[in-house]
């Protein structure tokens, strides 16, 4: 008769998450303990109060939010919990703001690996080091397999505004040039070739980067920076359609100008999309008077995000409901339209 | 770009738009037949550099468009089905049926998903052999070659849980029903250069030779379709009809000959309903008796689906080249891409959602 083995009943253990991870018992303790807070360690999480209590000094303050939900959670070019953290950060730098701090709230699937999870939290802490931000508040819950994408984050902001100036979509001016700091289409062409299985000759990284520190470039050479606006989901056009209706201006921009990499072109040509429409994770327009256009450009150009700095139009006259015109290669002018749902793939 | 960028070059572009106007002594109207010549020239703003009294007639070579109501109705009706997987191209998802669309029984609850080629859904019936798949064809003699590869593929591995449901349609049958109505205006054509690289030319010799009218084999960059036109316009005005090939680089008289042995092997040719056109004889690919358990209309005995067309659409007119879209009087009032009365503003190489995105402050 051999002898019973004499070991832990509670399997503390697990290369998976489940659902015990997110009972609130010693599961949960040991998830935090061993994953996530030495991940994000810094002094102001190691309170463990139920807020984070911070010092912010300055008058004015930007706070925001946003969840991130994506497929793959891991892309060229990053994962979901460094975009989570560089979305964040750039919602409160196109604001002016000088990013602080971020809470951290991860809705993970039972069945998830934590390998996996292990892999996003240190490329969150990663990016929030670069970014020169703490992580300092968070929750995590586990819902039942199949009640979600593997993982969901939820990410808050705060930063501190120290310019001057009022960054927003109406102080834009009529005259303004139009800049982008990058080139366009490469997260969206990057995510969508990844999740089709689709191989290309080079592959496509997305651009998914922090703004903060070009952002912060552009105020520390006292540029008169009038707005502001990171180019994430829908892309450029859609981008410029809503501050343009916000600020009641028509702009101008030339097909010809637009920093678009080739193999993102050749993508959306096989596809049959628009890289206009198409959704960046390390883009921002910038609208600065015209005579500042230059050294905004050669600002953002000693970036390494922002090398493909470029001016692509201009705020051309005063226009009631806000309108953006796009100046063709063939030489005539286009009105740009919201896209109606999502772009789909053609048949042919 | 290789091979993209000069056929988008504004100068040469320039040089052919002025051609044209030189040649150009009467007014002459030109039918591009396909949906994606169609969407290049609005979004080129071809047209707007032609001379006034050159006339593009849009024809009727979108596959979203063309495909009659009774198929998305079909498509719905197997989708909704329990265990079914449901896959279809992407643009085929926001096309009306004749109560709802496949996007939104997707949120229902379905499990519709977009691929990029039959052979993917081939793909998924044997990573899940324990649902049923289903591949929804739609489209002209450039997409049906894969469709016809799912099949034999299928058929090769006897594989029991994948089915297709197919509407893929014949483009010279739709150009001679075109050129037999009585009231067409249609003096000239730009060939689909997509379905000739598969099908060649040489079925278009008669249709030329019988109704005299210049046929020219065009791409899809603006530059091939001014070069297209200045061809076209060039045998109007020497009161030439023959075959031309503009687009040379992809396509021969002969085509692809193993495609064509493919869809041979696997499809028959039969009469067919085109949306907005009606029947039209040997215009349509159906499965051979042979491939009948991979039929997906058989398996699921969806035949006696009732379809109600919307009253105010007027789609078919404009297949026909005989209404523009900005001039229907339903166009960007109660019909949009958002809220759709037919096809025609649905895909994105159809004819009215072309104007409605580019156009539409015309």
């Amino acid at each position: 008769m051999t002898e019973p083995k004499l070991n832990c009943p509670l399997p503390l253990n697990y290369e998976q998450i489940v659902m015990a991870h997110g009972g609130g018992g010693r599961m949960m303790q040991q998830l935090l303990d061993k994953i996530i807070r030495p991940a994000f360690d810094n002094d102001i999480l190691a309170q463990q109060h139920d807020s984070a209590i911070i010092n912010i000094p300055a008058n004015r303050l930007a706070f925001t939010t946003d969840s991130y939900v994506i497929k793959p959670l891991f892309f060229n070019g990053g994962d979901i919990g460094k975009l989570a953290v560089c979305g964040t950060v750039n919602d409160l730098a196109m604001s002016g703001a000088k990013p602080l701090y971020i809470s951290c709230s991860l809705i993970i699937e039972e069945g998830f690996a934590i390998k996996d999870l292990q892999r996003i939290v240190q490329s969150m802490r990663a990016s929030a080091d670069e970014a020169g931000v703490k992580i300092v508040t968070g929750d995590s819950k586990v819902v039942e397999h199949g009640k979600g994408d593997g993982l969901y984050i939820n990410t808050a902001g705060v930063g501190v505004i120290e310019t001057e100036s009022s960054i927003l979509p109406n102080n834009i001016r009529t005259g303004d040039a139009i800049i982008v700091n990058s080139d366009l289409g490469r997260h969206g062409i990057a995510i969508m070739l990844q999740r089709e299985g689709m191989d290309f000759a080079s592959a496509i990284d997305s651009d998914c980067a922090s703004l903060a520190a070009p952002v912060q470039a552009l105020f520390d050479a006292n540029i008169d920076v009038h707005c502001l606006r990171d180019l994430t989901r829908g892309g450029l056009s859609s981008c410029l359609i809503e501050l343009a209706a916000v600020c009641g201006r028509q702009f101008e921009i030339r097909e010809q100008g637009l920093p678009v990499r080739q193999d993102v072109r050749s993508a959306c040509e096989l596809l049959g999309f628009d890289p206009l429409y198409i959704a960046n994770e390390g883009c921002f327009v910038l609208f600065v008077p015209q005579s500042q256009a230059g050294a905004a450009i050669a600002t953002l150009q000693k970036h390494s995000n922002s090398q493909q700095a470029v001016q692509i139009g201009t705020v051309s006259e005063e226009h009631a409901d806000g309108r953006v015109i796009l100046q063709t290669a063939m030489g005539i002018s286009r009105i740009l339209e919201l896209l109606s749902g999502e772009q789909l793939p053609r048949i042919c | 770009m290789k091979f993209v960028d000069e056929y988008r070059d504004p100068k040469t572009a320039r040089k052919l738009v002025d051609a044209i106007a030189k040649l150009s002594s009467k007014p002459w109207n030109i039918m591009e037949v396909c949906g994606g010549q169609t969407h290049s020239i609005i979004k080129h703003g071809i047209d707007q550099l032609l001379p006034e009294q050159i006339r593009l007639i849009h024809g009727p070579g979108c596959p979203v468009c063309v495909t009659p109501l009774k198929y998305i109705d079909k498509a719905l009706a197997i989708a909704a089905q329990h265990n079914v997987i449901f896959c279809s191209f992407g643009d085929m998802l926001r096309v009306p049926g004749s109560r709802q669309d496949l996007l939104g029984l997707k949120a229902q609850g379905a499990d519709i998903r977009i691929v990029y080629s039959p052979l993917d859904a081939l793909k998924l019936a044997r990573r899940h052999p324990g649902r049923e798949v289903v591949f929804f064809g739609v489209g002209f003699e450039t997409t049906a070659p894969t469709t016809a590869l799912a099949a034999y593929q299928a058929r090769q591995l006897k594989l029991t849980n994948f089915s297709q449901l197919i509407c893929h349609v014949r483009v010279p049958p739709a150009m001679e029903a075109l050129l037999s109505s009585a009231d067409h205006a249609v003096q000239g054509f730009l060939g689909a250069g997509h379905v000739c690289s598969i099908m060649g030319y040489h079925e278009y010799l008669p249709l030329a030779e019988q109704y005299k009218i210049p046929i020219v084999i065009t791409g899809f960059e603006p530059v091939d379709i001014l070069q297209g036109l200045y061809l076209c316009i060039k045998q109007l005005e020497e009161n030439r009809h023959v075959v031309e090939n503009q687009y040379q680089r992809i396509v021969t008289q002969a085509g692809n000959q193993p495609a064509q042995q493919l869809l041979r092997q696997v499809f028959d040719v039969v009469e067919q309903d085109w949306r907005g056109l009606g029947s039209i004889a040997a215009s349509g690919l159906a499965l051979k008796e042979e491939y009948s358990p991979w039929n997906a209309e058989q398996r699921y005995a969806v035949d006696a689906i009732d379809t109600v067309e919307p009253d105010a659409c007027r789609s078919g007119e404009v297949l026909q080249g005989l209404l523009k879209p900005v001039n229907c009087p339903e166009f960007g009032t109660s019909c949009t891409p958002e809220h759709p009365l037919g096809a025609t503003m649905v895909s994105s190489e159809g004819a009215c959602a072309a104007y409605y995105r580019y156009r539409n402050h015309d």
